[in-house]
This record gives C-alpha cells, structure tokens and sequence, in this order.
C-alpha cells in the first residue's frame, strides 16, 4: 500500500495512460462474462437428471441447425421447458435486481438503497396475494404483481411531488410509507386467505422462487420490459456518476436532473416489477451485488453497472443452482440470498474499514 | 460583460431575500461577495447559476438571458465550483473533472477521448495533473478544492462562481487556491467568489460587492469599499484597517484587542 503510492507521488503519470483501476474493471468485466457462459452452459446440465455435454450442445444447435435427434423426447422437455427457461430467468433476474440497485444507490447518492426502497416489492407482494386470494392463476397473480409494483411506485412520486424539503428524502420516506402501507395489506391478505390452500400459496410466493419459469408467453412478456428498462439504465450509465454529485451540482455542470431521475426511476422500476412478479420477493441481490462490484471495480458506472449486470446474473444462476439441487424439496431462492447475502453484506463492510 | 444583473428580486414564499439587486461584472474580473451570514449572497448565486429561476428583474451572463437558456446551454455560459465535500462514492479525480465536460453531450452518450483530454488539460493548468488517477475522497481538502476548479475549467465556460472555497481549508490550502484563482481571473475568466474574509477581498479581488440584508450594499475596487464604517455595519464589529507595503494591501484589525 505505502508503496504504492510511492509510485504514484514519484513519478508523474504519462497523459491518457488508462489507469490500473480501469484496466482491472474490464478485466473483470471480461471475466465475469466468461463465467456466466460457462455457468449457463454447466447449469444446463445439472439437475436430478443429468444431461450429457454433447447431448446439450446438440440440442441447443438443433434449434436453428437440422440434426438427428440423438435424446429422448423426455430429455428435450426437460431441457427446453424446464432447465432452459428458468437458467435465463436467473440471469435475467438477477440482472435486473443488481443493475436496478446499482442506479437507485447513484440516483438518490445513499449506497444503502436497494432496488424496492420505491415499494416496488411490496406493492407486488401485495398484488400477487390479492390474486392468489382471488383464486388466479399463475399468469394473472404475475400480472397483478407487476401492475401493483408499478402503481405503488406511481403513489410515492405523485407523494414526494407534493411534499416539501430535500428532494430525495422525501422519495425515500414516501417509499417507506408506502412500503408498509403495502405490507400491512398483504397482512391482511393472509389473514383472510384459506389456510389450508391459498395462505402456503401466498407465503411460498414471498419467499421468491424461480420454480414458475416456462418457455411461453409470461416469459416473452417480461423479457420486453426487462430488457427496455436494462438498455436505458445502462445508456445512462455516465448520467449516474454526475447524478451522485448532488442536484445542484449536477444541475449547473449541464444535466437535466429531473428529467434523467425519472427516467431512471422509471427504467429501474420496469425491471424491478418485472423480476418481482415472475419470481417472487428476491431481497440481497440489488443491496449486496453493487456493493461487491464498488470494491472491485469502483463508482464509476460505466464500469460498475455492467459490472453489477454479471455479477447479479452470475449470482442469481449459482444461487439457484443451490436451491434447486442440494435438497430433494428445493429451497425458495428468497431466503438463500438472504442466508448468503446478509453474511456477505456484514463481510464486506468490515473488511472495508480494515481498509482504511 | 460577463454576468448583468437586472432589478433582481427573489422571495423564497412571502420572505422577500434579494431586493433589486443591479450590479454588472465586466469579464475577466475576480469579484469578492461579502457579507454576514443569511443574507442571500447563496441565493443570488442561485439565481445567477440558473438553479433558482422564479426571480423577478432579468439576468445576463456573457450578454444570454439564462431564464432563455436551456440547462445544457447554461452550462456552457457559468459553471459552479461548491464547497470541497465528500462524495457518498470515491470516484478517480480524472473521473470526477471528466463529469463536466459532457456539456456537448448527448443525453445516452459517455464521454469520448477528446473529453477525457480535456480533463487531463484542466488538471495540468491547475498543476494537479499527478492527482489523475487517485482517489478523490483518498486527497487532501484542499487538492479537493483544486480538482474541483479543474472540473470548473474543463466546463469550458466563461464565468466561474465560487461560494465559499476557502472556507473549510488551512491557511496554506487557503492561499494556495486563492492564488489559483487570482491566476485564471488574469487569464480572462470571470470569477465571483464568496468568503467571510474581508483580508482576503483586498488581496484576491478586483472588484468587492458588499450584500446585506438582500441589497447590494456597496460595490467597487476593494480599497474604496471596505472600510472601517463598512465592516462595522454590516458585521457588527470594530476594526482598523491599516494599509501595508505602501498601501499596496490592506488588513482589517480587530480595534478592542489592541486597545486593551
């Protein structure tokens, strides 16, 4: 360490040299991207009922290449309407939590936030038990998460619109109010709900799972507003460093605060919905990811937000390897990110302060 | 001229702050705001910087009505150098100079190389450039504070204003980025700053506005501005001021402390 900055006092830095930092970020960058094929590609196989390499690779190719099918018709289901589906939820999922709370923690400049702090997760909890309550079936409890997920969000900016003082305190309390606002109704809905039919569905829905996953319609429908919200959080990656100076700073260096909060709220919470309504309450990926990424790569978010976007898929796939093969009765994700993520989260604060 | 200010009135709800305020900088000048605490030299900054807009009365900054300007537009007429603060996040010092050179950008766009060559520039013109690539958070308060005026130059604006940069700095820090600015003020910028020092307007300004009480108290060349009258006016206090080296500086006395 005290050598280091030796060096950096002593000799003077060439011009335009791209620093050691940034050279590690792509590095990792790099690394990350690697290991997500490999991990799908290892995931594809895993499971009860163990698929050959070759026999994968075939049946992947054999999508868009005509080959003579070598695999049971079993296999083929198994691989195309099972495995296949729920592998890219994870790494869609996690994608989107970790990317969400990547840009929530810039935009309102508090690392603690993490990717429901609008009540995002709440008001889907929320919609969901309310459609289980209804007696719905998997489609519409989605539906009915994602739409309450955004109309929960809705309600805290038309709040924090109206209400005085700082600007992003006062969108982090309406969040919290709203949040459990939302809580106490899904309270509610367990209260009421049919003890022996919809309460342990209601429950088992909170806990997050990726179990749900289907090759068909649901899973199309929620790829599109994953992937508009991930673009535009990841085109405004640069805005995110300014946005973390402060408004006014922001403001007088060119930047259209407002106009680039919303937009980024509004793109955070697409994905955020949409995670949360075909997979259920996933807490620690959006909090521990962007804070594990910040210590390997940095703030800024031109490399921390695709960072976060690997890292958070790559977590979420390992993880649900883990909670769909260690146990014959698969542990709902939720509370294994809980069991790694908080562990990780106290680690990495420790180890911080050791640091300095 | 570089920044015009019009009959300029501000009321935050019914409490009226700035009571039309007409002052005009001519550019390159390096002007010295005093006055006590509270009594709107921040909101007048606002107002100037665009970050306050329901003001009454007009203002110019190089001959462009602001309330006219888009933000973008704004930035590239004034930029703004705080107070040194720390980030939430330790960004690179190249990073954080970079983040005010996107003023030509678009709104999906990053930075390119001619942006990141413009940072280097402004870091090389403070005599920073060797802080490049360390940690902001991780350097002193007062190479914060140059970094920050780097980030102020690579805006490529104009007029700079300041709002207290000294103010958390030691005396040599203190010196060292008074002397930087007097530097750029001969090398063409315009740059308003506040400070609480009047010592400090006679050395490091050309021209002194005096606001108290949300009106331009006094405005002019240092020396015909701070006076014994004055700083007892509007600070309450007794001073001398005595001149030095021939007159060619001066400092404010505090009266009571020699007296006893």
């Amino acid at each position: 360490m005290q050598n280091q900055q030796m060096v950096a006092t002593s000799k003077s830095i060439p011009q335009c040299a791209q620093s050691s930092r940034s050279k590690k970020a792509d590095l990792f960058i790099v690394g990350m991207s690697v290991l997500l094929i490999v991990a799908m590609s290892v995931s594809l196989m895993l499971g009860r009922y163990p698929i050959e390499p070759q026999q994968a690779v075939r049946m992947l190719m054999s999508i868009v290449l005509p080959i003579d099918q070598t695999w049971t018709e079993q296999q083929a289901s198994l691989f195309f309407n099972v495995r296949l589906p729920r592998i890219l939820l994870a790494v869609m999922v996690g994608c989107c939590l970790a990317s969400a709370g990547a840009a929530f923690q810039g935009t309102f400049q508090n690392p603690l936030v993490s990717p429901d702090i609008l009540g995002a997760s709440q008001g889907a909890a929320f919609g969901a038990a309310a459609a289980i309550l209804a007696g719905c079936g998997a489609f519409m409890v989605s539906l009915s998460a994602f739409c309450f997920a955004i109309v929960s969000v809705l309600l805290v900016l038309l709040i924090s619109s109206r209400a005085k003082g700082n600007r992003v305190l006062v969108v982090v309390l309406a969040g919290v109010m709203i949040s459990s606002l939302f809580s106490a109704g899904v309270s509610f809905t367990k209260l009421v709900a049919d003890p022996a039919d919809d309460l342990p569905a209601i429950t088992y829905w909170l806990m997050g799972s990726l179990t749900g996953a289907k090759l068909d319609m649901a899973l199309a429908m929620v790829a599109v507003p994953m992937i508009i919200g991930l673009v535009l959080l990841f085109a405004l990656r640069w805005k995110i460093n300014i946005l973390t100076m402060g408004d006014d700073e922001a403001s007088t260096m060119g930047i259209n605060v407002r106009v680039i909060r919303i937009i980024i709220i509004a793109a955070a919470t697409l994905v955020t919905a949409s995670s949360v309504a075909v997979s259920g309450m996933i807490g620690w990926v959006g909090l521990v990811v962007p804070h594990l990424c910040r210590m390997i790569v940095g703030c800024d978010y031109r490399k921390l937000l695709p960072c976060s976007m690997l890292v958070g898929a790559n977590f979420l796939l390992i993880v649900d390897n883990v909670a769909r093969l260690t146990t014959t009765s698969e542990i709902p994700i939720g509370i294994l990110t809980a069991f790694v993520g908080a562990p990780f989260f106290l680690y990495l604060i420790t180890r911080r302060k050791q640091q300095r | 001229m570089s920044i015009e200010v019009t009959n300029l009135n501000f009321s935050y709800g019914k409490r009226q702050v700035l009571h039309d305020i007409t002052i005009s900088i001519p550019d390159g000048t390096l002007v010295n705001v005093l006055g006590p605490n509270g009594v709107g030299k921040s909101t007048l900054f606002r107002c100037i910087l665009g970050l306050s807009s329901h003001y009454g009365g007009s203002i110019l900054v190089n001959g462009k009505d602001m309330k006219s300007l888009s933000i973008k537009q704004r930035a590239r007429e004034i930029s703004y150098i705080p107070q040194s603060h720390a980030s939430v996040y330790d960004y690179e010092v190249l990073d954080v100079v970079l983040m005010s050179t996107g003023t030509d950008l678009g709104m999906m766009r990053t930075p390119g190389k001619r942006h990141v060559e413009r940072a280097y520039e402004a870091l090389d013109r403070i005599g920073v450039i060797h802080l490049a690539h360390r940690t902001y958070t991780q350097i002193s308060g007062g190479e914060q504070q140059l970094v920050l005026i780097a980030r102020a130059l690579a805006q490529n604006a104009r007029t700079i204003i300041m709002d207290e940069p000294t103010s958390s700095l030691d005396y040599g820090n203190t010196l060292r980025v008074l002397c930087c600015v007097r530097q750029l003020a001969k090398e063409g910028l315009s740059i308003v700053q506040s400070t609480h020092q009047p010592d400090q307007a006679f050395l490091y300004s050309d021209k002194t506005l005096v606001i108290n009480e949300g009106r331009a108290f006094a405005y002019g060349s240092p020396k015909d501005v701070i006076t014994k009258e004055l700083v007892s006016a509007i600070y309450g206090v007794d001073v001398e001021v005595n001149s030095l080296y021939g007159d060619k500086v001066r400092v404010c006395v505090p009266v009571n402390e020699i007296e006893n």
